[in-house]
Protein backbone atom coordinates (compact mmCIF):
# COMPACT_ATOMS: atom_id res chain seq x y z
CA UNK A 1 0.00 0.00 0.00
CA UNK A 2 1.44 3.35 -0.91
CA UNK A 3 1.08 5.91 1.81
CA UNK A 4 -1.42 8.56 0.84
CA UNK A 5 -2.41 11.81 2.47
CA UNK A 6 -5.88 10.65 3.42
CA UNK A 7 -4.38 7.71 5.25
CA UNK A 8 -2.67 9.75 7.95
CA UNK A 9 -4.53 7.78 10.59
CA UNK A 10 -2.73 4.62 9.57
CA UNK A 11 0.71 6.00 8.70
CA UNK A 12 3.73 4.81 10.63
CA UNK A 13 7.07 6.63 10.87
CA UNK A 14 8.67 4.35 8.21
CA UNK A 15 5.65 4.96 5.93
CA UNK A 16 6.05 8.72 6.25
CA UNK A 17 9.69 8.32 5.36
CA UNK A 18 8.83 6.17 2.35
CA UNK A 19 6.07 8.52 1.21
CA UNK A 20 8.46 11.47 1.26
CA UNK A 21 11.17 9.53 -0.54
CA UNK A 22 8.74 8.35 -3.25
CA UNK A 23 7.37 11.84 -3.71
CA UNK A 24 3.84 10.69 -2.73
CA UNK A 25 3.62 13.89 -0.70
CA UNK A 26 5.85 16.67 0.60
CA UNK A 27 6.34 17.36 4.30
CA UNK A 28 4.33 20.57 3.91
CA UNK A 29 1.45 18.73 2.24
CA UNK A 30 1.46 16.11 4.96
CA UNK A 31 1.57 18.74 7.73
CA UNK A 32 -1.30 20.70 6.10
CA UNK A 33 -3.46 17.63 5.77
CA UNK A 34 -2.62 16.53 9.32
CA UNK A 35 -3.58 19.95 10.68
CA UNK A 36 -6.84 19.93 8.73
CA UNK A 37 -7.70 16.46 9.97
CA UNK A 38 -6.86 17.41 13.58
CA UNK A 39 -8.99 20.55 13.31
CA UNK A 40 -11.92 18.54 11.94
CA UNK A 41 -11.71 15.56 14.30
CA UNK A 42 -10.77 17.32 17.52
CA UNK A 43 -14.29 18.40 18.58
CA UNK A 44 -15.11 14.69 19.04
CA UNK A 45 -12.42 14.12 21.67
CA UNK A 46 -11.12 17.51 22.91
CA UNK A 47 -7.66 15.90 22.78
CA UNK A 48 -5.78 18.91 21.40
CA UNK A 49 -5.82 22.08 23.48
CA UNK A 50 -4.11 24.03 20.72
CA UNK A 51 -2.78 23.55 17.20
CA UNK A 52 0.32 25.47 16.12
CA UNK A 53 0.11 25.56 12.29
CA UNK A 54 2.78 28.26 11.87
CA UNK A 55 5.37 26.30 13.76
CA UNK A 56 4.36 23.04 12.07
CA UNK A 57 4.49 24.43 8.55
CA UNK A 58 7.81 26.19 9.13
CA UNK A 59 9.31 22.91 10.38
CA UNK A 60 7.83 21.03 7.41
CA UNK A 61 9.27 23.55 4.98
CA UNK A 62 12.72 22.97 6.47
CA UNK A 63 12.33 19.24 5.96
CA UNK A 64 11.30 19.72 2.33
CA UNK A 65 14.26 22.03 1.71
CA UNK A 66 16.68 19.50 3.18
CA UNK A 67 15.18 16.67 1.15
CA UNK A 68 15.31 18.75 -2.04
CA UNK A 69 18.99 19.48 -1.36
CA UNK A 70 19.65 15.77 -0.88
CA UNK A 71 20.49 16.23 2.82
CA UNK A 72 19.57 13.95 5.70
CA UNK A 73 16.33 15.39 7.06
CA UNK A 74 16.42 13.37 10.29
CA UNK A 75 14.89 10.22 11.77
CA UNK A 76 11.48 11.84 12.24
CA UNK A 77 11.53 13.88 9.00
CA UNK A 78 8.03 15.12 8.27
CA UNK A 79 6.33 13.05 11.01
CA UNK A 80 3.25 14.86 12.37
CA UNK A 81 3.28 14.58 16.15
CA UNK A 82 1.79 16.02 19.31
CA UNK A 83 3.24 17.14 22.65
CA UNK A 84 1.53 16.94 26.03
CA UNK A 85 0.78 20.37 27.42
CA UNK A 86 3.08 19.92 30.44
CA UNK A 87 6.13 20.09 28.16
CA UNK A 88 7.15 23.64 27.34
CA UNK A 89 7.26 24.99 23.79
CA UNK A 90 8.87 28.35 23.12
CA UNK A 91 6.30 30.90 21.99
CA UNK A 92 3.49 28.32 22.04
CA UNK A 93 1.09 28.48 24.98
CA UNK A 94 1.62 25.75 27.59
CA UNK A 95 -1.16 25.43 30.16
CA UNK A 96 -0.51 22.14 32.02
CA UNK A 97 -4.29 21.76 31.88
CA UNK A 98 -4.54 24.50 34.51
CA UNK A 99 -6.41 27.81 34.66
CA UNK A 100 -3.33 29.22 36.37
CA UNK A 101 -1.32 28.98 33.17
CA UNK A 102 -4.09 29.95 30.77
CA UNK A 103 -1.92 32.66 29.24
CA UNK A 104 1.56 31.23 29.84
CA UNK A 105 3.87 31.50 26.81
CA UNK A 106 7.14 29.70 27.65
CA UNK A 107 10.35 31.57 26.80
CA UNK A 108 12.21 28.33 25.95
CA UNK A 109 11.79 24.83 24.51
CA UNK A 110 12.08 21.59 26.46
CA UNK A 111 15.10 19.49 25.48
CA UNK A 112 12.81 16.72 24.20
CA UNK A 113 11.05 19.25 21.96
CA UNK A 114 14.35 20.56 20.61
CA UNK A 115 15.47 17.00 19.84
CA UNK A 116 12.21 16.12 18.12
CA UNK A 117 12.43 19.13 15.85
CA UNK A 118 16.13 18.60 15.17
CA UNK A 119 15.18 15.12 13.96
CA UNK A 120 12.68 16.68 11.54
CA UNK A 121 9.53 16.04 13.61
CA UNK A 122 6.53 18.31 12.99
CA UNK A 123 4.78 19.50 16.16
CA UNK A 124 1.10 19.92 15.27
CA UNK A 125 -0.05 21.05 18.67
CA UNK A 126 -0.34 20.58 22.41
CA UNK A 127 -2.49 17.90 24.01
CA UNK A 128 -4.96 18.03 26.87
CA UNK A 129 -4.12 16.42 30.21
CA UNK A 130 -5.09 16.35 33.86
CA UNK A 131 -4.09 19.56 35.64
CA UNK A 132 -0.32 19.43 36.28
CA UNK A 133 -0.48 15.74 35.25
CA UNK A 134 -2.46 14.82 38.37
CA UNK A 135 -5.15 12.32 37.55
CA UNK A 136 -6.04 8.98 36.01
CA UNK A 137 -8.92 10.01 33.78
CA UNK A 138 -8.16 13.38 32.18
CA UNK A 139 -11.24 14.76 33.95
CA UNK A 140 -9.08 17.13 36.01
CA UNK A 141 -8.26 19.38 33.06
CA UNK A 142 -9.47 22.96 33.40
CA UNK A 143 -10.27 22.78 29.67
CA UNK A 144 -12.73 19.92 29.84
CA UNK A 145 -12.24 16.15 29.74
CA UNK A 146 -10.86 14.23 26.78
CA UNK A 147 -13.13 11.57 25.27
CA UNK A 148 -11.76 8.14 24.45
CA UNK A 149 -11.74 7.64 20.64
CA UNK A 150 -12.65 3.98 21.17
CA UNK A 151 -15.81 4.92 23.13
CA UNK A 152 -16.68 8.60 23.30
CA UNK A 153 -18.61 8.35 26.58
CA UNK A 154 -15.53 6.99 28.32
CA UNK A 155 -12.33 8.48 29.69
CA UNK A 156 -9.08 8.09 27.72
CA UNK A 157 -7.17 7.55 30.97
CA UNK A 158 -4.77 10.05 32.41
CA UNK A 159 -2.95 12.07 32.89
CA UNK A 160 -1.62 11.98 29.30
CA UNK A 161 -5.13 11.31 27.94
CA UNK A 162 -4.86 13.79 25.08
CA UNK A 163 -1.60 12.33 23.77
CA UNK A 164 -2.98 8.78 23.85
CA UNK A 165 -6.21 9.93 22.17
CA UNK A 166 -4.60 11.77 19.25
CA UNK A 167 -2.48 8.73 18.41
CA UNK A 168 -5.50 6.40 18.72
CA UNK A 169 -7.66 8.79 16.71
CA UNK A 170 -5.06 9.19 14.00
CA UNK A 171 -4.68 12.94 14.36
CA UNK A 172 -0.95 12.48 15.02
CA UNK A 173 1.43 9.66 14.16
CA UNK A 174 3.16 9.71 17.55
CA UNK A 175 3.02 11.86 20.69
CA UNK A 176 4.95 12.74 23.84
CA UNK A 177 3.41 12.25 27.25
CA UNK A 178 4.68 12.23 30.81
CA UNK A 179 4.45 9.50 33.44
CA UNK A 180 4.75 9.91 37.20
CA UNK A 181 2.50 7.07 38.38
CA UNK A 182 1.23 5.52 35.15
CA UNK A 183 0.24 8.58 33.15
CA UNK A 184 1.60 7.18 29.88
CA UNK A 185 0.86 3.45 30.25
CA UNK A 186 -2.69 3.69 31.60
CA UNK A 187 -4.04 5.99 28.84
CA UNK A 188 -2.15 3.92 26.24
CA UNK A 189 -3.94 0.87 27.58
CA UNK A 190 -7.36 2.60 27.66
CA UNK A 191 -6.99 3.95 24.09
CA UNK A 192 -5.36 0.90 22.51
CA UNK A 193 -1.96 2.33 21.60
CA UNK A 194 1.64 1.71 22.68
CA UNK A 195 2.91 3.85 25.57
CA UNK A 196 6.40 3.75 27.06
CA UNK A 197 7.77 4.89 30.42
CA UNK A 198 11.55 4.73 29.93
CA UNK A 199 14.08 4.19 32.73
CA UNK A 200 14.18 7.12 35.17
CA UNK A 201 16.76 9.55 33.79
CA UNK A 202 16.71 8.10 30.26
CA UNK A 203 15.03 11.23 28.84
CA UNK A 204 15.89 14.76 29.93
CA UNK A 205 13.13 16.50 31.88
CA UNK A 206 14.45 19.97 31.11
CA UNK A 207 11.26 21.81 30.18
CA UNK A 208 8.90 19.20 31.63
CA UNK A 209 6.85 21.13 34.19
CA UNK A 210 7.65 19.40 37.48
CA UNK A 211 5.06 17.35 39.35
CA UNK A 212 7.03 14.86 41.50
CA UNK A 213 10.68 15.11 40.59
CA UNK A 214 11.87 11.72 41.87
CA UNK A 215 9.18 10.04 39.73
CA UNK A 216 8.61 12.20 36.63
CA UNK A 217 9.42 10.83 33.16
CA UNK A 218 8.79 11.91 29.59
CA UNK A 219 7.60 8.99 27.47
CA UNK A 220 6.45 8.27 23.90
CA UNK A 221 3.15 7.06 22.42
CA UNK A 222 2.86 5.30 19.07
CA UNK A 223 0.53 2.99 17.20
CA UNK A 224 3.34 0.46 16.89
CA UNK A 225 6.20 -0.57 19.13
CA UNK A 226 8.62 0.47 16.39
CA UNK A 227 7.22 4.01 16.22
CA UNK A 228 7.42 4.40 20.00
CA UNK A 229 11.00 3.06 19.95
CA UNK A 230 11.97 5.48 17.18
CA UNK A 231 10.50 8.38 19.11
CA UNK A 232 12.35 7.38 22.28
CA UNK A 233 15.54 7.05 20.25
CA UNK A 234 15.43 10.71 19.24
CA UNK A 235 14.74 12.13 22.72
CA UNK A 236 16.84 9.82 24.94
CA UNK A 237 20.33 10.54 26.22
CA UNK A 238 22.30 12.77 28.53
CA UNK A 239 21.41 16.45 28.65
CA UNK A 240 23.62 18.73 30.68
CA UNK A 241 20.64 20.94 31.44
CA UNK A 242 19.05 18.11 33.46
CA UNK A 243 21.46 16.84 36.11
CA UNK A 244 19.26 13.76 36.64
CA UNK A 245 19.54 12.65 33.02
CA UNK A 246 21.56 9.46 32.65
CA UNK A 247 24.95 9.05 30.99
CA UNK A 248 24.28 5.52 29.74
CA UNK A 249 24.69 5.34 25.95
CA UNK A 250 21.47 5.05 23.96
CA UNK A 251 21.35 1.80 21.95
CA UNK A 252 19.80 1.55 18.51
CA UNK A 253 16.42 0.29 19.68
CA UNK A 254 15.06 -0.69 16.29
CA UNK A 255 17.98 -3.10 15.79
CA UNK A 256 16.53 -5.16 18.65
CA UNK A 257 13.11 -5.62 17.06
CA UNK A 258 14.20 -8.96 15.65
CA UNK A 259 11.69 -11.35 17.16
CA UNK A 260 14.36 -13.27 19.05
CA UNK A 261 12.43 -13.88 22.24
CA UNK A 262 12.54 -17.68 22.44
CA UNK A 263 14.01 -18.67 25.79
CA UNK A 264 13.33 -15.28 27.33
CA UNK A 265 12.28 -15.69 30.97
CA UNK A 266 9.05 -13.92 31.83
CA UNK A 267 7.77 -13.43 35.37
CA UNK A 268 4.07 -13.08 36.19
CA UNK A 269 3.73 -11.38 39.57
CA UNK A 270 1.01 -13.19 41.54
CA UNK A 271 -0.03 -9.96 43.30
CA UNK A 272 -0.92 -8.27 39.99
CA UNK A 273 -3.47 -10.85 38.97
CA UNK A 274 -5.59 -10.74 42.12
CA UNK A 275 -8.63 -8.51 41.87
CA UNK A 276 -8.38 -8.06 38.13
CA UNK A 277 -11.64 -7.42 36.21
CA UNK A 278 -12.51 -10.70 34.54
CA UNK A 279 -12.44 -9.68 30.89
CA UNK A 280 -9.18 -7.75 31.25
CA UNK A 281 -7.72 -10.77 33.00
CA UNK A 282 -8.84 -13.13 30.24
CA UNK A 283 -7.24 -10.94 27.58
CA UNK A 284 -3.95 -10.71 29.48
CA UNK A 285 -3.93 -14.47 30.00
CA UNK A 286 -4.53 -14.98 26.28
CA UNK A 287 -1.63 -12.63 25.65
CA UNK A 288 0.55 -14.71 27.93
CA UNK A 289 -0.34 -17.78 25.82
CA UNK A 290 0.97 -15.88 22.79
CA UNK A 291 4.26 -15.28 24.63
CA UNK A 292 4.50 -19.01 25.40
CA UNK A 293 3.94 -19.84 21.73
CA UNK A 294 6.81 -17.51 20.92
CA UNK A 295 9.03 -19.69 23.09
CA UNK A 296 9.16 -17.52 26.20
CA UNK A 297 9.57 -19.36 29.50
CA UNK A 298 6.77 -18.10 31.70
CA UNK A 299 6.79 -18.53 35.49
CA UNK A 300 4.94 -17.11 38.45
CA UNK A 301 6.88 -14.75 40.70
CA UNK A 302 6.02 -12.71 43.79
CA UNK A 303 6.43 -8.99 44.44
CA UNK A 304 5.16 -9.04 48.02
CA UNK A 305 5.39 -5.31 48.78
CA UNK A 306 3.02 -4.43 45.89
CA UNK A 307 0.01 -3.83 48.10
CA UNK A 308 1.83 -0.99 49.84
CA UNK A 309 2.68 0.80 46.61
CA UNK A 310 -0.41 3.04 46.48
CA UNK A 311 0.02 4.58 49.96
CA UNK A 312 3.77 4.84 49.41
CA UNK A 313 3.29 6.62 46.09
CA UNK A 314 0.62 9.02 47.30
CA UNK A 315 2.89 10.20 50.10
CA UNK A 316 5.99 10.71 47.95
CA UNK A 317 4.23 12.13 44.90
CA UNK A 318 2.07 14.57 46.85
CA UNK A 319 4.93 15.70 49.09
CA UNK A 320 7.05 16.51 46.06
CA UNK A 321 4.09 18.09 44.27
CA UNK A 322 3.31 20.38 47.18
CA UNK A 323 6.87 21.71 46.93
CA UNK A 324 6.94 21.93 43.13
CA UNK A 325 3.59 23.73 42.91
CA UNK A 326 4.68 26.36 45.45
CA UNK A 327 6.00 28.42 42.54
CA UNK A 328 2.48 29.25 41.30
CA UNK A 329 2.12 32.18 43.63
CA UNK A 330 0.81 34.98 41.43
CA UNK A 331 4.23 36.57 40.98
CA UNK A 332 5.74 34.91 37.90
CA UNK A 333 3.18 32.92 35.96
CA UNK A 334 0.59 35.12 34.30
CA UNK A 335 -2.31 34.72 36.73
CA UNK A 336 -2.81 36.78 39.87
CA UNK A 337 -5.79 37.39 42.13
CA UNK A 338 -5.47 40.99 43.26
CA UNK A 339 -5.35 41.49 47.01
CA UNK A 340 -4.20 44.14 49.45
CA UNK A 341 -1.35 42.15 50.98
CA UNK A 342 1.28 39.87 49.50
CA UNK A 343 0.21 36.95 51.63
CA UNK A 344 -3.46 37.32 50.67
CA UNK A 345 -2.41 37.59 47.04
CA UNK A 346 -0.59 34.23 47.23
CA UNK A 347 -3.52 32.56 48.93
CA UNK A 348 -6.21 33.93 46.68
CA UNK A 349 -4.25 33.24 43.48
CA UNK A 350 -3.70 29.62 44.46
CA UNK A 351 -7.18 29.16 45.90
CA UNK A 352 -8.84 30.41 42.73
CA UNK A 353 -6.35 28.95 40.26
CA UNK A 354 -5.91 25.32 41.27
CA UNK A 355 -8.60 22.71 40.61
CA UNK A 356 -9.93 20.28 43.22
CA UNK A 357 -7.42 17.47 42.58
CA UNK A 358 -4.39 19.76 42.73
CA UNK A 359 -5.67 21.23 45.98
CA UNK A 360 -6.20 17.76 47.42
CA UNK A 361 -2.64 16.75 46.57
CA UNK A 362 -1.07 20.01 47.74
CA UNK A 363 -2.91 19.56 51.03
CA UNK A 364 -1.94 15.91 51.46
CA UNK A 365 1.67 16.67 50.50
CA UNK A 366 1.88 19.64 52.86
CA UNK A 367 0.35 17.57 55.65
CA UNK A 368 2.77 14.64 55.33
CA UNK A 369 5.75 17.02 55.29
CA UNK A 370 4.50 19.18 58.17
CA UNK A 371 6.16 19.34 61.57
CA UNK A 372 5.78 16.14 63.54
CA UNK A 373 4.61 14.02 60.62
CA UNK A 374 7.70 13.83 58.42
CA UNK A 375 9.09 10.61 59.94
CA UNK A 376 5.72 8.89 60.10
CA UNK A 377 4.86 9.57 56.49
CA UNK A 378 7.54 10.81 54.11
CA UNK A 379 10.50 8.98 55.62
CA UNK A 380 8.40 5.83 56.04
CA UNK A 381 7.32 6.02 52.41
CA UNK A 382 10.92 6.40 51.24
CA UNK A 383 11.78 3.22 53.12
CA UNK A 384 8.84 1.35 51.65
CA UNK A 385 9.94 2.61 48.24
CA UNK A 386 13.32 0.96 48.85
CA UNK A 387 11.51 -2.31 49.59
CA UNK A 388 9.50 -2.07 46.37
CA UNK A 389 12.69 -1.47 44.37
CA UNK A 390 14.25 -4.44 46.19
CA UNK A 391 11.27 -6.64 45.17
CA UNK A 392 12.05 -5.87 41.55
CA UNK A 393 15.80 -6.35 41.98
CA UNK A 394 15.20 -9.85 43.34
CA UNK A 395 12.70 -10.66 40.60
CA UNK A 396 15.06 -9.57 37.83
CA UNK A 397 17.71 -11.93 39.18
CA UNK A 398 15.35 -14.71 38.06
CA UNK A 399 13.54 -13.34 35.03
CA UNK A 400 14.32 -11.09 32.05
CA UNK A 401 11.01 -9.27 31.99
CA UNK A 402 7.81 -9.03 33.98
CA UNK A 403 4.39 -9.16 32.35
CA UNK A 404 1.32 -7.80 34.11
CA UNK A 405 -1.90 -5.91 33.56
CA UNK A 406 -1.76 -2.11 33.24
CA UNK A 407 -5.04 -1.34 34.95
CA UNK A 408 -7.58 -3.38 36.94
CA UNK A 409 -10.31 -2.53 34.40
CA UNK A 410 -10.68 -1.03 30.92
CA UNK A 411 -11.72 2.61 30.32
CA UNK A 412 -14.53 3.69 32.65
CA UNK A 413 -17.35 6.15 31.92
CA UNK A 414 -16.75 9.88 32.23
CA UNK A 415 -17.93 10.96 35.69
CA UNK A 416 -17.98 7.42 37.08
CA UNK A 417 -15.14 7.79 39.60
CA UNK A 418 -14.72 11.54 39.87
CA UNK A 419 -16.30 11.73 43.35
CA UNK A 420 -14.16 9.01 44.87
CA UNK A 421 -10.50 10.09 44.90
CA UNK A 422 -9.33 7.06 46.87
CA UNK A 423 -10.85 4.62 44.38
CA UNK A 424 -9.23 6.60 41.56
CA UNK A 425 -5.86 6.37 43.34
CA UNK A 426 -6.26 2.63 43.92
CA UNK A 427 -6.74 2.04 40.18
CA UNK A 428 -3.08 3.09 39.69
CA UNK A 429 -1.88 0.03 41.61
CA UNK A 430 -0.18 -1.79 38.71
CA UNK A 431 1.57 1.21 37.19
CA UNK A 432 3.01 3.13 40.15
CA UNK A 433 5.40 0.34 41.16
CA UNK A 434 7.47 0.79 37.99
CA UNK A 435 7.78 4.53 38.62
CA UNK A 436 8.77 3.99 42.25
CA UNK A 437 11.52 1.56 41.19
CA UNK A 438 12.56 3.73 38.22
CA UNK A 439 12.54 0.79 35.80
CA UNK A 440 11.41 0.93 32.16
CA UNK A 441 7.89 -0.28 31.54
CA UNK A 442 5.32 0.00 28.79
CA UNK A 443 1.80 -0.83 27.69
CA UNK A 444 1.26 -2.77 24.49
CA UNK A 445 -2.23 -3.45 23.06
CA UNK A 446 -3.57 -6.89 24.02
CA UNK A 447 -6.99 -7.01 22.34
CA UNK A 448 -10.41 -5.62 23.15
CA UNK A 449 -13.28 -6.52 25.46
CA UNK A 450 -16.67 -7.62 24.09
CA UNK A 451 -17.71 -3.95 24.32
CA UNK A 452 -14.78 -3.01 22.11
CA UNK A 453 -12.70 -1.44 24.87
CA UNK A 454 -8.94 -1.80 24.45
CA UNK A 455 -6.86 -3.56 27.08
CA UNK A 456 -3.10 -3.13 27.40
CA UNK A 457 -0.50 -5.58 28.60
CA UNK A 458 2.31 -4.18 30.72
CA UNK A 459 5.94 -5.20 30.25
CA UNK A 460 8.49 -4.18 32.87
CA UNK A 461 12.25 -4.65 32.49
CA UNK A 462 15.57 -4.01 34.25
CA UNK A 463 17.02 -0.50 34.45
CA UNK A 464 18.08 0.63 30.96
CA UNK A 465 16.89 -2.61 29.35
CA UNK A 466 14.52 -0.83 26.98
CA UNK A 467 16.04 -3.03 24.28
CA UNK A 468 14.79 -6.29 25.85
CA UNK A 469 11.44 -4.68 26.61
CA UNK A 470 10.94 -3.46 23.04
CA UNK A 471 12.09 -6.79 21.61
CA UNK A 472 9.42 -8.62 23.60
CA UNK A 473 6.69 -6.05 22.93
CA UNK A 474 7.42 -6.02 19.20
CA UNK A 475 7.35 -9.82 18.93
CA UNK A 476 4.10 -9.88 20.90
CA UNK A 477 2.53 -7.15 18.76
CA UNK A 478 3.38 -8.99 15.54
CA UNK A 479 2.30 -12.42 16.83
CA UNK A 480 -0.91 -11.14 18.35
CA UNK A 481 -1.94 -9.09 15.36
CA UNK A 482 -2.67 -6.09 17.57
CA UNK A 483 -0.56 -3.55 15.67
CA UNK A 484 -2.05 -0.30 14.39
CA UNK B 1 -10.70 10.83 62.63
CA UNK B 2 -7.19 11.23 61.28
CA UNK B 3 -7.65 14.90 60.51
CA UNK B 4 -10.07 17.58 61.71
CA UNK B 5 -11.37 20.66 59.91
CA UNK B 6 -9.20 22.75 62.20
CA UNK B 7 -6.13 20.87 61.01
CA UNK B 8 -7.22 21.26 57.40
CA UNK B 9 -7.31 25.03 57.93
CA UNK B 10 -3.86 24.92 59.51
CA UNK B 11 -2.38 22.91 56.62
CA UNK B 12 -4.06 25.19 54.05
CA UNK B 13 -2.36 28.06 55.80
CA UNK B 14 1.03 26.34 55.49
CA UNK B 15 0.33 25.73 51.79
CA UNK B 16 -0.77 29.32 51.15
CA UNK B 17 -4.05 28.03 49.86
CA UNK B 18 -7.30 29.94 50.33
CA UNK B 19 -10.18 27.50 50.68
CA UNK B 20 -13.94 28.02 50.83
CA UNK B 21 -15.79 26.49 53.79
CA UNK B 22 -17.34 23.85 51.57
CA UNK B 23 -13.86 22.86 50.37
CA UNK B 24 -12.61 22.52 53.95
CA UNK B 25 -15.33 20.02 54.80
CA UNK B 26 -14.78 18.04 51.64
CA UNK B 27 -11.00 17.97 52.09
CA UNK B 28 -11.32 16.84 55.71
CA UNK B 29 -13.38 13.88 54.54
CA UNK B 30 -11.11 13.02 51.57
CA UNK B 31 -7.85 13.40 53.48
CA UNK B 32 -9.21 11.38 56.38
CA UNK B 33 -10.05 8.51 54.04
CA UNK B 34 -6.69 8.67 52.25
CA UNK B 35 -4.67 8.96 55.47
CA UNK B 36 -6.53 5.97 56.94
CA UNK B 37 -5.55 3.97 53.86
CA UNK B 38 -1.97 5.17 54.18
CA UNK B 39 -1.84 3.74 57.72
CA UNK B 40 -1.37 0.32 56.11
CA UNK B 41 2.32 1.20 55.72
CA UNK B 42 2.76 0.68 59.47
CA UNK B 43 2.29 -3.05 58.92
CA UNK B 44 5.75 -3.11 57.32
CA UNK B 45 8.83 -3.28 59.49
CA UNK B 46 11.28 -0.81 57.97
CA UNK B 47 13.61 -0.37 60.94
CA UNK B 48 16.63 -1.64 59.00
CA UNK B 49 15.80 -0.11 55.63
CA UNK B 50 17.68 2.82 54.13
CA UNK B 51 15.28 5.42 52.74
CA UNK B 52 15.32 5.68 48.95
CA UNK B 53 15.42 9.34 47.98
CA UNK B 54 16.24 8.91 44.31
CA UNK B 55 16.60 6.25 41.66
CA UNK B 56 20.33 5.69 41.47
CA UNK B 57 22.59 4.90 38.60
CA UNK B 58 26.35 4.69 38.38
CA UNK B 59 28.05 8.02 37.88
CA UNK B 60 30.91 9.82 39.55
CA UNK B 61 29.95 12.26 42.25
CA UNK B 62 30.61 15.36 40.20
CA UNK B 63 29.77 13.89 36.80
CA UNK B 64 26.41 15.61 36.71
CA UNK B 65 27.94 19.06 36.97
CA UNK B 66 28.46 20.86 33.70
CA UNK B 67 31.70 22.69 32.92
CA UNK B 68 31.94 25.99 34.79
CA UNK B 69 31.65 28.12 31.71
CA UNK B 70 29.47 31.20 31.31
CA UNK B 71 26.37 30.69 29.25
CA UNK B 72 23.96 33.31 27.97
CA UNK B 73 21.05 33.74 30.40
CA UNK B 74 17.41 33.90 29.40
CA UNK B 75 17.45 37.67 29.70
CA UNK B 76 15.42 40.05 31.80
CA UNK B 77 12.74 40.76 29.22
CA UNK B 78 12.00 37.11 28.41
CA UNK B 79 12.02 36.17 32.09
CA UNK B 80 9.48 38.88 32.96
CA UNK B 81 7.28 38.40 29.91
CA UNK B 82 4.86 36.14 31.82
CA UNK B 83 4.70 38.25 34.97
CA UNK B 84 1.19 39.46 35.85
CA UNK B 85 2.79 42.76 36.86
CA UNK B 86 6.33 43.97 36.21
CA UNK B 87 8.13 47.27 36.01
CA UNK B 88 11.67 48.63 35.71
CA UNK B 89 12.96 45.12 35.14
CA UNK B 90 11.41 43.66 38.32
CA UNK B 91 8.42 41.62 39.35
CA UNK B 92 5.90 43.82 41.15
CA UNK B 93 3.91 42.61 44.16
CA UNK B 94 1.65 44.26 46.76
CA UNK B 95 3.57 46.47 49.16
CA UNK B 96 5.28 44.54 51.99
CA UNK B 97 7.15 47.34 53.73
CA UNK B 98 5.34 50.42 55.00
CA UNK B 99 7.09 53.75 54.63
Amino acid sequence: MSASLTGLASLSIPEVKKGLANGDFTAVELARSALELAEKENPKTNAYLLLCPERALAAAQKVDQKLAAGEDAGALAGVPLAVKDVIVTKGVRTTCGSRLLEHYIPPYDATAVIRLEQAGGIILGKTNCDEFAMGSSNENSAYGPVRNPAALDRVPGGSSGGSAAVVAQGTAVVALGSDTGGSVRQPASFCGVVGVTPTYGRVSRFGLVAFASSLDHIGPFGRTVQDAALLLQTIAGRDERDSTSAFAPVPNYVAYLDGRVAGMKIGLPREYFEGLASESGDLIRKGIEVLKQLGCEVREISLPVTKYAVPCYYIIATAEASSNLARYDGVRYTTRADSETLSDMYRATRGQGFGAECKRRIMLGTYVLSHGYYDAYYLKAQKVRALIAEDFRKAFAEVDAIVAPVSPSPAFKIGEKIDDPLEMYLSDIYTITGDLAGIPCMSVPCGKTSEGLPVGMQILARHFDETGMFRLADAFEKAGGFAG
Amino acid sequence: MKITEKEVRYVADLANLQLADAEIGRLAKDLDEILSHIDALNELDTSNVEPMAQVLYDAEETATLRADVEQPPLGNEAALANAPLAGNGYYKVPRVIER
